[in-house]
């Protein structure tokens, strides 16, 4: 079969502007080659800055951002893209190459009706007449199982749910009957559980459309559900390529096997659970505009102990966090730490209370004062709570850098001379500092790449045995519940749905919610995808 | 930072304001005349004596330029710096504070602004006594509120970064967390609001100072020359030109220092974007 | 919204259920007005507040104790604040704000000539301002970081740094006085025929273009510039839409708001830019009046010249809002 797609040694780079030093030319892609037949669907995964959105754009001689092609062939369908003019690159785009984007209500106009903007395309290109395009929207709509699909494009962009606009893109791309189709991230944005609806209907369409596409996400296990062949990319550069089997089943390369192995670390769950060390009982809590934001939360954690709370975003999660902290009072119940009530207000709280719970967050980033330096940001507790000065203080900061596995070189760079990993390092190098009894982790993980979330997760554990420490770990990563957790709470909607021991929380029988959320949760493996909708049609035939 | 990054233009401001801040700091040594010295006929042209020409009572427009930039300077520096102090402190408490400080200062604001600023201070100025503390504390008050808004936005962008929530978790103080986390992250837009709002305090004293508002005669400042020498446009005398070009000049001046400023905030936001 | 028989919800409530568009109107409006109350109370109260005996100054610092009495009774001055207040209010609404204690003329009367002076010359000003400034705007962002929106962007850098009677003593020194093509001082009057009074004030208007201008073309490329940068120009343009295609149909819709809202508030600049304006070539209107106030402390005039001026740039303010609030369509197509 000739290939529809075929990518050359492609080269882009781009112009950056880092901050007080002249603008330097950067390579975001280098050398990638790749095939695409007629109907196929080919996944390019990656960690952001990978390289991957830049490459799906290629294909539509599109460079964002000053992003400039400088090598290699783009040749669709025998035509090398990078060799037209504008007139002839203009009549491809939207015509027989469509693109959806990661934000869709970004992307559509917040000014136009969703269907005119569906079939702008299709009809400015002269493909079909307005009629025509109108019928193939709402066949669209409906394959796509959007609701009412003959009202549906009366709508505003604003007037739908993010599930809802991220199909219409979809219809959108599809609308002119496109030989290629560029996904970029169509699901990150969204829920897990209505994630799940949108691949579907993606996959379903795509079946039905016979179109080829180019999926590019950064979650493998979401690219084995709908690709024929996946690429695996690392800055800029290919790492691997193969088919979906092969990738999953056999891979090759180290980059590659982190992606699927998940989690080399795994911990026996603690036998004893029942002397508590962070209590919370009977917990609500609700914002200044009085809306209601957690019900009635009771849980516990052990000393020693991890406690993973799970959930989607506007389960409560991080509420909860914010509660146990004091940083939201809560309305209702009481907080309970080493037997003793806590106040619920932080400013009521001693500086003792303070100092035994820290907290790490999600983006290091943002979390440390740029203008500090690493010495400052770990010593500031330090002095703050121990009054620790001089030469002593400089001693415990080397030390603490010791314990999270860094050099003394590191002592006096600025957050932004770190990497990623490096940083999430030294957040936690602050909250040691503090000699904590607990930490609460709020997905100090999922802003990593994987290779470099392992090795906090190993860092974590390491220094929970050193130190005896006890972690709430909050995260919607269902996997590394299962690696470090002793303890699971399931929140959904503001309310506790499922707690107890992990080895009871995980297995059935579930609640209706914990039932969704683990199916709705993309596993590693071919097919998942069909057999959980099966699963579904099954029950839904049943009732 | 490196010198040579820094744009043609800026150097050239700097150039300017340097000059004009050395003319007011030296102005006996510098001027060839007196201030009030009238040493020659009425709207005498300009020559080699008189570089610029004599004025409307036969003084020396280059001296009294000069001299002019003691008064204008200090008074637009001493307005700029009160208005910019009181702006910040208030608006850093509000963001900080919250709650009904915010919104009792806010709203005040807002009604403070809602009258133009030229139009509140003719107001204002018709029944105070005319005096140079005054005319500074109404300029600076009235510019404050500009100050306000800014510095709250800018405030309220860095207190809900995650470093200001984990310094309030440690239990650190108001005034840690305004000076030390808030203000060192916040400086580089400030410096740049701080040029804007001098450029804007030096056109301001000269248009109360043109319109016989501002600083009382005989003391020489460049408004007030363009008011005394106007009666002269009639004739084809530019005398009146002289002083106008001056703030003029000094104007764009920090405008040009201003312009470089805020580009460079600007690409710093977009340095930490990216990471 | 009176035949309400729903009991669990507020008429208020439910009226803003549904027309939520006018229900932000109104609450604007009503704003608007609170606003002026309350810029009225600072007016005249803040200003009574202030240090200074108007008796005193009325007569200068050598009056008797007895003559200060005197006057102050026939000013009305020794009554409470709060009916002069009310009193000095319930005028204004009325369109009557006294007498003035300089010439003992009606306020009023002087101020209606010269209001619509004032006008005049602002409206002129900005019928040739605005749709320059859009214009340039939009050439600046068409030649965006190339060099015609280089050199605008210097041009138009320095033009705000210019004082308004600098660029205008310019004009005077240059098209009145060494070429004679343009009149000085901008004198009108009543009666005057439209063609003459264009001549007499082609200078005042000049300058008030030349100040307003920069702002608003500067203001007009960003208000372009966010919108150019946003994501639905990506995917119109990933449609493969022509160019022309991509700014009519998707990015003019949208920039209209912005656009709108920076006129409306340049408008309101324009108003307090023609108090020095008018100073500059001795035009018979509202600022020129209230700078000669200021000078001889005649209150009455000062104060119903200070609240007017206020009023104007409330006014513009408030439409500016307005117009944006009805651009949204998030707003004009509820839920």
């Amino acid at each position: 079969m000739p290939e529809l797609l075929s990518v050359r040694n492609l080269r882009i780079e781009a112009v950056s502007h880092p901050p007080g030093e002249p603008p330097r030319r950067i390579t975001i892609v280098d050398g990638v080659s790749f095939d695409l037949q007629k109907g196929k669907v080919l996944g390019l995964i990656g960690e952001s800055g990978a390289g991957k959105s830049t490459i799906g754009l290629s294909a539509l001689a599109y460079g964002r951002g000053g992003a400039e092609i400088t090598g290699g062939e783009v040749i669709l369908n025998g035509t090398d893209l990078l060799t037209l003019d504008n007139t002839g690159i203009r009549k491809v785009r939207g015509a027989r190459v469509c693109y959806v984007a990661q934000s869709a209500a970004a992307a559509f106009n917040p000014a136009h009706r969703l269907g005119d903007q569906v079939i702008e395309a299709s009809v400015r290109h002269g493909l079909m007449t307005k009629e025509e395009a109108r019928k193939r929207a709402l066949y669209l709509f409906g394959v796509l199982g959007l609701p009412s699909p003959e009202t549906f494009g009366n709508r505003f962009p604003h007037q739908v749910s993010g599930g809802q606009l991220q199909r219409a893109m979809t219809a959108m791309a599809l609308c002119s009957n496109p030989e290629l189709i560029i996904f970029d991230e169509p699901t990150t944005a969204l829920d897990v559980t209505t994630q799940i609806d949108v691949l579907a209907a993606i996959k379903h369409a795509i079946e039905e459309t016979h179109t080829a596409a180019l999926y590019i996400t950064h979650d493998l296990a979401v690219v084995a559900q709908i690709s024929d062949h996946i690429m695996v990319l690392r800055h800029g550069k290919t790492v691997e390529y193969g088919s979906v089997q092969q990738i999953i089943e056999a891979p090759t390369q180290d980059y590659t096997r982190a992606l699927v192995n998940v989690r080399q670390t795994a911990r026996m769950e603690a036998s004893d659970q029942t002397s508590p060390l962070l209590k919370s009982d009977n917990v609500s809590a609700q914002y200044g505009n009085g809306f209601k934001v957690l019900h009635g939360v009771s849980l516990h954690l052990c000393k020693g102990q991890t406690l993973a709370i799970v959930g989607e975003s506007g389960s409560g999660k991080s509420t909860l966090a914010r509660v146990i902290t004091g940083l939201l009072p809560p309305s209702e119940g009481k907080i309970t730490f080493n037997g003793k009530t806590l106040a619920p207000a932080l400013k009521n709280r001693s500086r003792d209370d303070l100092r035994r719970i820290q907290l790490i967050y999600q983006m290091a980033d943002t979390a440390m004062n740029p203008r500090q330096t690493v010495r400052d940001i770990i010593g500031r507790p330090l002095t703050f709570y121990d009054g620790l000065r001089g030469a002593a203080k400089t001693a415990r900061v080397k030390e603490l850098l010791e314990q999270i596995e860094m050099s003394n070189g590191f002592i006096d760079r600025y957050p932004a001379e770190l990497s990623g990993g490096q940083k999430q390092r030294v957040a936690i190098a602050r909250a040691l500092a503090a000699k904590p009894e607990l930490i609460l982790c709020d997905e100090p993980t999922s802003a990593l790449d994987p290779l470099v979330a392992e090795g906090i997760l190993k860092l974590l554990m390491k220094l929970q045995e050193e130190e005896k420490l006890s972690y709430v770990f909050i995260t919607h990563d269902i996997a590394i519940v299962r690696a470090i957790a002793d303890s699971v709470a399931v929140m959904h909607r503001g309310r506790l749905v499922r707690f107890g021991p992990k080895s009871q929380a995980l297995s059935p029988p579930f609640d209706d919610y914990t039932d969704l959320l683990l199916k709705s949760v993309p596993e590693m493996e071919i097919g998942w995808l069909e057999r959980v909708l099966d699963t579904r049609r099954m029950e839904s035939a049943g009732n | 930072m490196r010198l040579r990054e820094i744009p043609i233009t800026a150097w050239v401001g700097m150039f300017g304001i340097a000059i004009a801040f050395f003319c007011a700091l030296f102005a006996p040594l510098v001027a060839p005349y007196g201030e009030t010295e009238v040493v020659g006929g009425v709207w005498q042209e300009a020559d080699a004596q008189f570089f610029f020409g004599l004025d409307n009572l036969g003084r020396d427009i280059l001296s009294r330029l000069i001299y002019g930039a003691r008064t204008t300077l200090f008074v637009a520096l001493a307005a700029t710096v009160i208005s910019f102090s009181l702006g910040i402190l208030l608006s850093f408490i509000a963001a900080v504070s919250g709650g009904i400080i915010d919104t009792a200062f806010s709203r005040f604001n807002d009604l403070m602004m809602s009258i133009p600023t030229l139009i509140f201070a003719l107001v204002v100025l018709a029944v105070l006594p005319q005096h140079l503390i005054v005319l500074i504390l109404v300029m600076a008050i009235l510019d404050s509120t500009r100050v306000y808004r800014l510095g709250r936005a800018v405030a309220l962008d860095v207190a809900v970064m995650e470093f200001v929530e984990a310094a309030k978790l440690r239990g650190e103080g108001t005034t840690w967390i305004i000076f030390r986390e808030i203000l060192p992250n916040t400086l580089s837009p400030l410096l740049a609001e701080f040029g804007l709002r001098f450029a804007f305090s030096i056109l301001f004293l000269s248009t109360l100072s043109f319109l016989g508002l501002g600083i009382q005669p005989p003391a020489a400042d460049w408004g007030g020359m363009v008011k005394d020498n106007k009666d002269g446009i009639i004739f084809g005398i530019p005398a009146a030109l002289v002083p106008g070009a001056a703030i003029a000049a000094l104007a764009v001046c920090v405008n040009l220092v201003v312009d470089w400023l805020l580009k460079r905030t600007s690409s710093l936001k977009g340095g930490r974007g990216d990471a | 919204m009176s035949n309400s028989t729903e009991t669990d919800s507020l008429p208020g409530q439910r009226f803003r259920e549904r027309f939520p568009l006018l229900a932000l109107v109104i609450e604007r409006m009503l704003l608007s007005i609170l606003l002026l109350f309350a810029v009225s109370v600072l007016i005249f109260g803040g200003v009574e507040a202030l240090p200074g005996d108007f008796a005193t100054t009325y007569l200068g610092q050598s009056a008797t104790p007895q003559a200060v009495a005197n006057i102050r009774s026939e000013l009305g001055l020794d009554r409470p604040i709060v009916t002069r207040y009310f009193e000095w209010l319930g005028g204004a609404v009325q369109g009557d704000f006294g007498t003035s204690w300089a010439s003992r003329n009606s306020v009023s009367e002087q101020v209606g000539k010269r209001l619509g002076n004032s006008l005049f010359l602002a409206g002129f000003a900005a019928v040739i301002a605005v749709p320059l400034a859009v214009g340039l705007g939009m050439l600046s962002v068409h030649f965006r970081n190339r060099m015609p929106d280089k050199i605008i962007n210097v041009i138009s850098l320095a033009a705000i740094s210019l004082p308004e009677f600098f660029i205008g003593y310019l004009l005077i020194l240059y098209f009145a006085v060494n070429f004679g093509v343009a009149t000085f001082p901008a004198t009108v009057y009543d009666g005057m025929d439209f063609l003459d009074r264009i001549k007499a004030i082609a200078l005042p208007t000049a300058t008030l273009v030349l100040v307003v201008l920069a702002h608003m073309m500067r203001m007009t490329r960003a208000a372009i510039l966010s919108v150019m940068s946003s994501a639905y120009m990506e995917t119109a343009e990933l449609k493969g839409l022509s160019a022309w295609r991509a700014i009519a149909r998707h990015a003019a819709p949208n920039a209209l708001a912005p656009i709108i809202n920076v006129v409306a508030l340049n408008l309101a600049y324009l108003v307090v830019g023609v108090v020095v304006v008018e100073v500059v070539f001795v035009y018979p209107g509202m600022g020129q009046y209230m700078v000669d106030a200021v000078t001889v402390r005649d209150m009455p005039v000062v104060q119903a010249c200070g609240l007017i001026f206020a009023a104007v740039y409330i006014f513009l303010n408030m439409l500016a809002d307005i117009l944006a609030i009805i651009a949204n369509p998030r707003l004009r197509h509820p839920r």
